[in-house]
């Protein structure tokens, strides 16, 4: 059974839908692969602040 | 006057011949084949990559298959899994995923595979429009 930490799985489904997202929704290869850039940096970006809220919530 | 042209309205009447829901289908059915049907075969190769990979990691990570519609979650799930199309016929025929979630990645495991089948409805949906000239 493969047990990827927390971030590992964030990252991995970042990857995966950036690429679907950016091939889907744009038109030209530039565009897509920007977008698809856009959206994993969101993916990530947005995890690691929502973490660090969470983590201060916590204390 | 010059009249504008739409670039992404079809171009020709070829584009409307014959049956155009059959990218969407067949995108539906095998991840990426409604793109190769098209000759879109990076785009394809990509898409079938993310969701073949994605549906794998989530097995590999003993997520759960639905079955059945006990409640509305389960149909939510279900709906989601129905989207990898043969994949998951194919693991529902192995008897592949788990039964119940019993640790936190399995429960990754299970969103990995509703994802994927959303993520194949995106692309086959994309194939459709590219199909019609809705996209170029």
């Amino acid at each position: 059974m493969y047990q990827p930490s927390h971030f590992t799985a964030v990252v991995l489904f970042a990857l995966f839908a950036s690429t679907v997202f950016g091939i889907t929704m744009r038109e030209t290869p530039r565009k897509m692969f920007r977008y698809g850039l856009y959206c994993f940096a969101l993916f990530i970006g947005s995890t690691i602040l929502l973490s660090w809220v969470m983590f201060l919530i916590a204390r | 006057m010059a009249t504008a042209t739409n670039k992404n309205a079809p171009t020709a009447i070829g584009q409307q011949e014959g049956f155009v829901y059959l990218p969407l289908i067949a995108g539906w059915l095998v991840p990426g084949a409604g793109h190769f049907l098209l000759g879109k075969w990076g785009r394809g190769a990509l898409l079938a990559l993310s969701v073949v990979c994605m549906y794998a990691l989530g097995l590999s990570m003993h997520g759960k298959l639905y079955t059945g519609a006990q409640d509305i979650l389960d149909i939510l799930g279900l709906a989601g899994d129905l989207g990898n199309g043969l994949l998951y016929f194919i693991g529902r025929i192995l008897g592949l995923g788990a039964y119940m979630v019993q640790v936190t990645t399995q429960d990754y495991g299970t969103k990995f595979i509703v994802v994927a089948g959303l993520l194949n409805v995106i692309a086959a949906v994309d194939a459709h429009n590219l199909r019609t000239g809705r996209k170029s």
